[in-house]
């Protein structure tokens, strides 16, 4: 039953392979309302691309229903083609067409009419900074650029969903951040995106909800700061000292057990680029309350003539959420 | 905002349309390459066998008029090959570059279809250029009959789509890292089993190769190609594959292929 208010329903979705036996999506059920950024995170091999890849229709779900705009993805391809674009991981541009061709024979495929195309061809590729290399061919592009070239692509039909599959997977800082900021700019007009990613940063920069998927099952399904909340504890400390000497690590980390409201200290790698430093050493204190440990903590350092370099109090990520959730990192 | 086409049968019709158009863009462009690859070899076929053998006495001097639709035959096979089988091997291997067209409004069989169309288009003029071409090369050598014109064009598209069809199957079953396996497997026996070099019915003698031939479409295309070309000589009209049996050959490899074919499509593209 499509619900007619979701731009993306998935209820009970089940994917198995020919040849597997296990099922690479495990009943899944989520939806995503128009106007939101949703993400889908986890590691590799969690079930995240079949989901998406039943969702654009290119792989036939082994049970389940999925709609988008309310339209059946398995009964209506063509129109689920009509409404969605896809950015997928790698570059799946036409290098035998010239930059601006690809962009307008996308347009022509979706039935765009003729002088539409052209026009928006030129205005989105000056909007993602494409607009004086029109004329090349893609494959000199390099891997942001293709990203950006992509996206312009997908937006060349006035999608209603953009699915972006690991958007900014291999991309340098910066390419990220201009990535990141075009992908919140389209949101802001509009467009519901379903993004996936295995980087922890990406989902918390973007996603308005965050579905957290392993071994082809939907673990928790909320906003960041709920996730966040759902560690027991909270938030840390953590320190970094000189010890007074290099064997003195356990007896500081005893002092700091002792403190009043305490559940676990953590000895961590010092971490330290000057690695001739052994009297280096770091702890990570977990306390219902960590912010109230930053003073009693300093007073217990300076009793055990340790001196303090660096002391923060640290909120969760997502990736320890992750961790607590599954016993294992993300990669 | 972009006025939306509810009909799907629209949708699709101008999506095919306009992949179609892509791709006669993109050969347009190379067109130089096209031709120079359409017309290499051929070329130096008629060369050898009709100009250069004859002339040391090898061969008769009106083997040419035999030879001639078998090489119309054989290059309309490879120019489709050619034009769908590489590109399709690399494209649903790594390249991918054909997402965007199945991410378009249209059933993915379609773009399996305009591919078939488009190759085949691609080897009717391959096919073709080789008439002018087979003329300046032969000179007074040069004999094609004039008065079976209709059924020489029906044979040059029928060939087109058996060829286009066969590249399809091959595009789609063989994975690019096969590639040069599937030359010398499938591509080499298919040239010469296919009646290119030698017509049908003098292979009476050699029974077993004669049945063979039949195992090959480009046999029921090259005979069709020698009933619509060859001239008769002196009052005889060399025999050939009954045209009834060319025409099923043909319609047979075109329906097979096209069934098979979009349907290891499907499964390749959709999983």
């Amino acid at each position: 039953m499509p619900n007619d208010s979701a731009a993306i329903e998935v209820r009970d979705l089940v994917k198995r392979y020919a040849k597997s036996p296990v099922n690479a999506v495990d009943g899944v059920t989520f939806q995503v309302r128009p106007g939101e950024i949703f993400g889908l995170l986890g590691p590799n091999g969690a079930g995240k691309t079949t989901t998406i890849g039943v969702l654009i229709t290119s792989v036939v779900p082994t049970s389940g229903a999925a709609a988008i705009m309310g339209l059946d993805v398995v009964r209506n391809p063509i129109g689920i083609k009509q409404r969605i674009a896809v950015v997928p991981q790698q570059s799946n541009l036409d290098r035998s067409l010239r930059v601006r061709e690809i962009l307008t024979f996308h347009a022509a495929y979706h039935g765009v009419p003729h002088r539409e195309r052209e026009e928006r061809a030129d205005s989105l590729l000056n909007e993602l900074g494409l607009g004086e290399r029109k004329n090349d061919r893609a494959w000199r592009y390099s891997g942001g650029m293709s990203q950006r070239l992509m996206i312009a692509r997908a937006l060349m039909h006035a999608p209603d969903v953009l699915f972006l599959d690991e958007p900014t997977n291999n991309l340098d800082p910066q390419s990220r951040l201009f990535l990141w900021d075009r992908i919140r700019a389209l949101n802001a007009q509009g467009l519901t995106i379903l993004l996936t990613t295995h980087d922890m940063n990406e989902a918390d920069q973007l996603c308005g909800r965050i579905a957290i998927m392993d071994k082809g099952r939907i673990l928790v399904n909320d906003t960041a700061g709920e996730l966040k909340k759902m560690i027991p504890g909270g938030s840390t400390v953590e320190l970094r000292v000189r010890l007074p000497e290099p064997s003195a690590g356990a007896r500081v980390a005893e002092a700091l057990r002792a403190l009043d409201g305490v559940n676990k200290v953590d000895e961590l790698d010092a971490d330290t680029p000057e690695e001739e430093e052994p009297d280096l050493a770091a702890y990570r204190l977990y306390a219902e309350k960590a912010p109230a440990l930053v003073g009693p903590a300093t007073q217990a350092m300076l009793l055990e003539g340790a001196q303090v370099r660096d002391l923060h109090v640290k909120q969760p990520s997502l990736e320890d959420v992750f961790i607590y959730l599954t016993g294992r990192h993300l990669r | 905002m972009i006025a939306r086409h509810e009909s799907r049968l629209w949708l699709a019709a101008n999506a095919f349309g306009a992949t179609l158009r892509r791709d006669l863009a993109v050969t347009r462009r190379e067109l130089p390459q096209f031709l120079v690859q359409a017309l290499i070899q051929p070329m130096f076929f008629l060369l050898i066998f009709c100009k250069i053998l004859p002339g040391i006495g090898l061969t008769a001097g009106n083997f040419a008029a035999l030879l001639l639709p078998g090489i119309v035959g054989l290059t309309e096979l490879m120019a489709s090959i050619q034009g769908i089988t590489l590109p399709l091997a690399l494209d649903l291997g790594y390249a991918r570059e054909i997402d965007d067209r199945l991410l378009a409004p249209l059933p993915v069989w379609l773009v399996a279809v305009e591919k078939v169309l488009f190759a085949a288009l691609r080897s009717m003029v391959a096919g073709g250029v080789i008439f002018p071409a087979a003329w300046w090369v032969l000179g007074s050598r040069y004999a094609v009959r004039g008065d079976r014109i209709g059924v020489l064009i029906g044979m040059i598209v029928l060939a087109a789509f058996a060829g286009s069809g066969i590249g399809l199957v091959i595009g789609t079953v063989v994975k690019p890292e096969q590639i040069s396996l599937m030359f010398s497997i499938i591509i080499t026996p298919l040239l010469f089993t296919g009646c290119t070099y030698y017509p049908w019915a003098a292979l009476g003698n050699i029974r077993w190769f004669q049945i063979m031939t039949l195992f090959n479409p480009l046999t029921y295309a090259a005979e069709g190609l020698r009933y619509a070309m060859v001239p008769p000589v002196a009052g005889h009209t060399l025999p050939t594959l009954p045209m009834p049996w060319v025409l099923l050959g043909l319609a047979a490899t075109i329906a097979v292929c096209f069934a098979f074919g979009t349907r290891t499509f499907r499964a390749r593209v959709v999983s």
